[in-house]
């Protein structure tokens, strides 16, 4: 344990961060809680006072990984799959395919039960100290398998009291469940909402499982956004926290999803997380099977664009399975196999997990401060130029990982504003290939950033380096083992100074692939 | 008649055995199974019988051919 205190450095971890104070204030301008009229932010939205995402949202959040797009470089998060049944069918989903090579939602290695769930959470507590957050994410539906979360939470409560508890469901059992998870303590709940338009539910859901009966089309999908709106009401109206996951589906939901969006925000969701359909026809989906194709890195990125104007939005979410164990970005959950966990002899010390996350808290203003010192260089800019900015990472927030030993790029827009997160890309395929895999390269990761001007890494050798300058993506390795936000920052204004001095004209890039199929990193 | 389950189709995700009005489901290595006795069909119970309605994969709780037709 103490060996693990000691050094951040050795943290296996992504990061950036802001301190709380400048965190605080960028929320209440970008949200304009209660100064900007009617599109105040969901987090403002309602009448419980103004500056709503105020320090006690701010404290629930803030170690999150899920929830805080900053705490997600640093804190941890794990699944534990002891809820295998589900009341409704997706579209997106097929229960019988399984693989432990997946990162997707409903993919598991073995279920658990309660108490096995409870030993994996110490153990897991135990040998990863920034991880702060259990959720129950299925492979089913938590709320159809209600005694298995319940118990789950109750034994983790009194086991580990300062883990966070958080449950991701589909809704349509959570009417009926608010008053438990109050009881509980959960204060973090993820609905999926991908729509509030049952003629659209009905391309979406083929049918439910609601009151003993089974419900198809467009009666099923009706009870489906009824009980996931009421729910999501009963929630915030007790204070707990609601983040909503859509799938974007082009030409099925995508224009909808706006509409979506200000039906959450409405009733007080305090996060909006978008995410691409994953259609492989390998998983045997509906949407796999008949050709409906997930969006584009930019087609997502727009519409969260345009959904951000309303309120929050996240971008980080990894899309992972309901086994997950580490960072966002890693999974750590094949060292936590159900028979590695049993034979572990746990000791779970909170003093040693809270001087640890004291570290990685000095790590996060760090991080801040050269962010903020960076910035005052950009002041008094002003330009249309825009440009992103791919970056290796293994945590931290700093660019730190080899471009070859790269399982994501991170994505940075860089502009007059500043720094800001806006995605991240999947390229596992390459690095199974190791290094100088000509082929993955250019099928892969030029493909995954292609819409970006430059890639940060830590190193690079020739031939990649080559490859994506023919590609016309500037290979950088002159920030290794800084902080992304702070080199972000310095390379646009030297983007700009030679847009200027005319060495340099400014091209728009194309589209990016937003890459599906197995999770395959080493 | 009763209904017993495919056990080559069944993802074992046990949605099915709370919902048995006749505690007649249970797991056994991994998957669930119908125990032939117990089973009503659901009728007098329910509709539709509860572990077809609640199944997430098409045809895997299907009648059981072996056995007479449920009587209530």
């Amino acid at each position: 344990m103490e060996g693990q205190v000691v050094s951040l450095a050795s943290i296996p971890t992504p990061n950036n961060g802001k301190n709380l104070e400048e965190i605080m204030q960028q929320k209440a301008e970008h949200q304009g809680c209660g100064t900007q009229g009617g599109s105040g932010k969901a987090s403002c939205g309602s009448g419980a006072g103004q500056g709503d995402l105020a320090p006690e949202i701010w404290e629930k959040v803030k170690n999150h990984p899920c929830y805080s797009e900053e705490a997600h470089h640093h804190y941890a998060r794990m699944h534990v799959a002891v809820a295998p049944a589900c009341n409704i069918q997706c579209n997106y989903c097929n229960r019988k395919y399984d693989c432990a090579n997946e990162s997707r939602p409903g993919v598991v290695s073995e279920k658990l039960t309660p108490e096995q769930a409870a030993k994996k959470v110490l153990a897991v507590a135990s040998t990863i100290p920034q991880m702060t957050v259990l959720g129950i994410a299925g492979p089913g539906d938590p709320l159809a398998n209600p005694e298995k979360t319940f118990r789950t939470f109750e034994l983790i409560s009194q086991t580990a009291p300062d883990i966070k508890l958080c449950l991701s469901t589909n809704g349509l059992a959570l009417p009926d469940h608010v008053d438990t998870i109050a009881k509980y303590n959960v204060d973090h709940v993820t609905i999926t909402i991908n729509m509030v338009d049952a003629d659209i539910g009905a391309e979406i859901y083929p049918w439910i499982y609601y009151k003993n009966r089974r419900y198809k089309g467009r009666e099923a999908a009706q009870i489906l956004t009824d009980r996931q709106l009421q729910g999501l009401e009963m929630l915030t109206e007790r204070g707990i926290l609601c983040k909503v996951n859509s799938v974007m589906i082009p030409g099925i939901n995508d224009d909808h999803l706006v509409e979506v969006n200000r039906a959450v925000k409405s009733r007080g969701a305090f996060l909006h997380n978008i995410m691409p359909l994953i259609s492989a026809p390998e998983h045997g989906t509906v949407f796999g099977l008949n050709g409906q194709r997930g969006p584009s890195a930019q087609e997502l990125k727009a519409l969260q664009d345009r959904c951000e104007g309303e309120m929050n939005m996240m971008r980080h979410c990894r899309q992972c399975r309901a086994d997950a164990v580490g960072l966002l970005g890693e999974d750590r959950s094949a060292e936590f196999t159900t028979e590695a966990v049993m034979a572990m002899d746990v000791q779970y010390d909170m003093e040693s997990r809270k001087a640890y996350q004291a570290l990685v808290e000095q790590e996060r203003e760090a991080t801040a401060a050269a962010k903020r010192a960076e910035l005052e260089n950009l002041a008094g800019e002003y330009s249309d130029v825009k440009i992103l900015i791919a970056v290796a990472t293994k945590g931290s927030g700093r660019v730190n990982e080899h471009f070859g030993h790269a399982s994501e790029f991170q994505i940075y827009e860089a502009s007059s504003e500043g720094a800001k997160f806006v995605g991240h890309r999947r390229v596992d395929l390459y690095c199974q290939g190791g290094f100088g895999d000509e082929e993955a390269l250019e099928t892969v990761v030029i493909r995954a950033i292609n819409d970006c001007t430059a890639v940060f890494v830590a190193k690079i050798g020739g031939c990649p380096k080559s490859a994506l300058e023919a590609a016309g993506i500037d290979a950088v390795d002159r920030y290794a083992f800084e902080y992304i936000e702070q080199s972000v920052i310095a390379y646009y204004r030297e983007y700009l100074d030679m847009i200027r001095n005319g060495d340099l004209v400014h091209n728009q890039r194309g589209d990016a692939q937003i890459r599906q199929g197995a999770y395959t990193a080493a | 008649m009763t209904y017993k389950i495919v056990a080559s189709q069944c993802t074992g995700c046990s949605a099915c055995e709370p919902e048995c009005p006749n505690q007649a489901i249970s797991e056994k290595n991994g998957t669930f199974i119908i125990d032939p006795v117990k089973c009503t069909e659901c009728i007098g119970f329910f509709d539709e019988p509860q572990c077809v309605a609640v199944c997430p994969v098409d045809d895997t709780c299907v009648i059981d051919g072996a056995y007479p037709r449920y009587s209530a």
